[in-house]
């Protein structure tokens, strides 16, 4: 739409320039026609998708043709809450995804620290840029980099022995999918904790030292505490990501199922939607959950 | 511990994260160039055959053909309604804004599989057969956010003096935009459009719900590790990817001085 | 899951069928499909052929002369179980998909639900030189309608690293052998229950299973209990061919249950392994390329069928994939090929050898004898998953 307006000729006079003017003298009539296609798009496709998502979860399929059927039932939820395999699956997903959470925390904010407070303005540039890279470069390249590197006669092995270490076993297994998760989302964590870090007043620090608080208190009672939106707004990446992820355990994990695998199974082979759509819920659910968490953890100023 | 040793700890883990963070990607590259059928370490030696190999494999170029479309499509789609969206929220202050941002954001803060998932129920429900505008349907709608922060951020940076001045020059609110904003603007809708294309051509998991018979490249890649007899031709593609990938987002950088591409919405 | 009430329950159709016509739905008695006319004569390509296959059955060496004649360019989707194909398949295979190689487990459900649709053998003229059992096989011909054309067919194997076993093993006991704890890999598929099952019936006498596919309540519950010691040695339970050969390739495993695609593909690579059927006898398949009923490139589905079936495509699949050709003429070739091919994979002796397999069929409530006491294949999925955990 933009892009239209843009390429327009000048023309002077005429009808067009009333209802520029209509149109630019009345902002809310711009904004309503400007905001009605994206509005329009994310209503029609994604949250009616979303909705339907929801309803599915109370349909059934008919055990003939497999075929969706609306006949309301209780039945997917009830089955997810009865049989413990689900509950182990969901247990396991969340403890991971809590774990990468915390490692990813752990790593990162030394890291975005010296980032924001030691380095210097060129040193931090270039530390930006070396995190952005991992950011985006493909997701599916830099889980399979580490299938080179993790499986039986990969980099690890090969560096374990020439340091005498007998080899560790590591691919396929829950270990490798901690390991590949935190590598793969760390740089989720690094920007936003980076980004509130520094943001901290060095005028409160300074104070703080003036007032004669040690390093350590400083860092506990002035610079955590500022920091902690950023890191929760990276929190919810990290955390989400891992939730809802198959590809991972999949390609590097030992068979053991996540939420993920089991709702790709449930439609990639089994073909029964509604249970997949129930069993989704779950995530949406903890994922709500945790936006209101963040939300009163004020990750959503760090945003 | 003395100040001077938090300090050497601290540039010590810099290093350790670093390392950590691009051993891999060396290792992909290097895997690109083995010269031996073997995935093993260290690679026998150094050659070229793979990558020969690769360019003259019809499947993996018809895969990126396909990739290329459809990341294309997707940019221009997510342009038009994300530049719509910032343009539509950047002066207003209705109460409706946050709820806004809050939707716009919510298929990147969302795990991938739910949209997958609900589009899949979408498109099964309404009878619409799988193909590629159903893929471009999903790569659009988690797009059309990076767009929207980046022409978001640019507008409210650039609301001030300069727009204040033009229109005291007697410029009405059009002429001020076409002349001032617009002009302004345009390194961060291409920040906007490099980082869309980015996401879209290596996106898997929304894909693989809303794909019929069409392979992609991450599809392609995702199906032959699994294949893996074609392993040393997945060396190479996927070098190839980072490649791709990569390269939009520095462009995005050098226009954006960084701030726009942190994906995660933070650092503005 | 559901989703194994529907082969139940059409599987029950069929068996309904067979025996006697006294119950079920009138609906269940005859595939929805069964009055679609198929193609009188293949016409001109559409130029473009989607598959869905198991990984391996298209390979460029008969994928590109078939491209380059016909003009037919593939796209293919390597499934990895009968369960995922069938999904594929829904809707007639959705208007994306022509043909599935589907496997005697897959066949009847496909059927019955009308994702497939009869084929006319007048148009493969191979078919004639088919193996007498697979010309109209009950798995993929009801009424004397052809809904497929049968491809080849073979064991599941034991897979082992000769480094490892100097000398083979005989019996699929080491699979649940502590021995071998972190080293075993096994097939992520329910179907897989019917491996246990064989083991058991032969090493547990008393519990009197004859037929790995039909077990009552208390054979059952053995064969999942066994699978369930089974778990903390199972290193990966793997979804796809080449999951099971990095593994291999890698040595993270030493000994699995495996298809023989996996052999052929490991000793090219160099790996050190071979495989082995055990004394037990051993589990297999029996494929059929079938047609989807909204398949967009019909023509040159047929080409494909009539391709595949050639004796020269059946013995170079037949030696590349480790399975035994349907095509009588194959053998001569296989020899041509590679010396004594045709009698390592049985192409020249199978009546005798076919028996000895108990092949893919879906586990239905109804068991041998009528009564109703046998554990359907919903069960058994669901099982599958706590098994796995």
């Amino acid at each position: 739409m933009t892009v239209e307006v843009a390429g327009r000729p000048r023309r002077k006079g005429g009808g067009a320039v009333a209802i520029r003017s209509l149109f630019w003298r009345l902002p809310w009539l711009r904004t309503t026609v400007l905001l009605t296609p994206p509005l329009a798009w994310f209503v029609v496709i994604y949250i009616a998708s979303l909705v339907l998502l929801l309803i599915t979860a109370f349909w059934a399929i008919d055990p003939f043709t497999t075929r969706m059927i609306q006949a309301w039932n209780l039945d997917n939820f009830r089955q997810i809450l009865n049989e413990p395999t689900y509950l182990r699956i969901i247990v396991r997903t969340v403890s991971m995804a809590a774990l990468v959470t915390v490692t990813d925390a752990a790593i990162a904010f030394p890291f975005a620290y010296y980032m924001a407070r030691i380095a210097s303005r060129r040193v931090q540039t270039i530390l930006f840029a070396a995190v952005l890279l991992p950011l985006w470069a493909s997701y599916l390249a830099r889980l399979y980099a580490w299938i080179l590197i993790l499986n039986h006669s990969g980099v690890l092995n090969w560096s374990l022995q020439a340091f005498g270490v007998p080899p560790a076993n590591v691919a396929y297994t829950d270990v490798a999918v901690w390991i590949v998760f935190s590598y793969i989302w760390l740089p989720f964590m690094i920007i936003p904790t980076y980004a509130a870090l520094e943001r901290v007043p060095e005028s409160l620090v300074e104070a703080a030292s003036d007032l004669g608080a040690r390093r350590w208190r400083t860092l506990r009672d002035i610079v955590l505490p500022l920091a902690l939106p950023g890191v929760v707004a990276g929190s919810i990446f990290t955390f989400s990501l891992t939730l809802g992820d198959y590809i991972t355990p999949v390609l590097i994990g030992g068979g053991t199922s996540f939420i993920g695998n089991v709702v790709y199974s449930n439609i990639g082979i089994a073909n029964n939607v509604p249970f997949a759509a129930a069993l989704a819920m779950v995530p949406i659910g903890i994922m709500a959950l945790y936006l209101i968490g963040a939300k009163r953890l004020g990750a959503f100023e760090a945003l | 511990m003395s100040e001077t040793l938090t300090r050497i700890a601290l540039r010590a883990w810099v290093v350790l994260v670093l390392l950590f963070l691009f051993i891999p990607m060396v290792v992909i590259f290097l895997y690109a160039f083995n010269s031996s059928k073997i995935e093993a370490w260290p690679i026998e030696g150094f050659s070229l055959r793979w990558i020969n190999v690769t360019l003259n494999d019809a499947e993996v170029l018809s895969a990126i053909k396909l990739s290329v479309e459809v990341a294309l499509i997707t940019t221009v789609l997510a342009l038009i309604l994300g530049s719509c969206a910032a343009f539509a929220i950047h002066r207003t202050t209705f109460f409706g804004r946050d709820a806004i941002n809050f939707l716009l954001v919510l298929p990147l803060a969302l795990p991938g599989i739910i949209t997958g998932v609900a589009l899949h129920a979408f498109f099964d429900y309404g009878g619409i057969l799988l193909s590629v505008a159903t893929i471009v349907v999903g790569h659009t709608t988690f797009c059309i956010v990076v767009v929207y922060n980046n022409v978001l951020a640019r507008l409210r940076r650039t609301q001030g003096s300069l727009v204040e001045a033009a229109m005291d020059l007697g410029a009405n609110g059009f002429q001020t935009f076409r002349d001032i904003t617009l002009p302004l603007l345009s390194t961060a809708v291409i920040a906007g459009a490099m980082l869309a294309f980015a996401l879209s051509f290596d996106e898997i998991i929304v894909t693989t719900f809303t794909a019929g018979a069409q392979n992609t490249l991450p599809i392609w890649i995702f199906a032959q590790i699994r294949n893996g007899q074609r392993l040393p031709e997945v060396n190479v593609v996927v070098s190839f990817v980072i490649l791709i990938t990569i390269i939009p987002v520095l462009i995005a950088a050098r226009l954006t001085g960084g701030g726009g591409t942190s994906r995660v919405p933070a650092a503005r | 899951m559901k989703f194994g009430a529907i082969a139940a329950l059409a599987a029950v159709a069929v068996t309904a069928c067979g025996s006697s016509n006294n119950n079920g739905g009138s609906t269940l008695q005859q595939p929805p499909t069964a009055n679609i006319k198929p193609l009188a004569q293949i016409g001109a390509g559409e130029g473009a052929l989607t598959l869905i296959d198991w990984g391996g059955y298209v390979q460029s060496l008969w994928q590109k002369p078939f491209e380059q004649q016909t003009g037919c360019k593939i796209t293919y989707k390597d499934a990895g179980s009968s369960d995922e194909m069938v999904t594929l398949m829904a809707n007639g295979g959705g208007g994306q998909w022509d043909m599935v190689s589907a496997s005697g487990d897959a066949d009847l459900r496909l059927i019955y639900s009308g994702d497939v649709k009869p084929m006319n053998m007048d148009l493969i003229p191979d078919w004639q030189n088919f193996q007498t059992a697979f010309k109209s096989p009950a798995f993929n011909t009801i009424s004397g309608i052809h809904y497929g054309v049968s491809l080849q067919w073979g064991p599941n194997t034991l897979l082992y690293n000769t480094k490892k076993f100097v000398n083979p093993p005989t019996s699929w006991g080491v699979l649940y052998d502590s021995q071998y704890s972190g080293l075993i890999t096994i097939p992520d598929n329910a179907i897989q229950i019917a491996d246990a099952a064989l083991y058991l019936s032969k090493t547990k006498p008393s519990l009197k299973i004859t037929d790995p596919y039909e077990l009552t309540q208390s054979q059952f519950d053995a064969t999942v209990a066994l699978l369930k010691q089974q778990r903390p040695l199972v290193k990966t339970y793997w979804a796809a061919v080449g999951d099971e050969e990095t593994a291999f390739k890698s040595g993270d495993v030493v000994v699995g249950a495996a298809w023989p695609i996996m052999t052929t593909d490991l000793k090219t690579a160099g790996a050190p392994v071979n495989d082995t059927i055990p004394t037990e006898g051993a589990t297999g398949w029996a494929d059929t390329w079938m047609l989807a009923t909204n398949a967009p490139h019909p023509n040159c589905a047929y080409m494909w069928a009539k391709w595949v079936s050639t004796p020269t495509v059946q013995a170079e699949q037949a030696i590349n994939y480790g399975e035994t050709p349907v095509n009588t003429k194959a053998c001569a070739v296989m020899e041509s090929l590679s010396a004594g091919s045709c009698a390592a994979y049985h192409g020249n002796a199978p009546g005798s050898y076919f028996d000895t397999i108990k092949f893919w069929k879906t586990p239905i409530a109804t068991c041998d004898d009528g009564t109703k006491n046998c554990i359907a294949y919903a069960q058994w999925q669901s099982a599958w998953t706590t098994i796995k955990g």
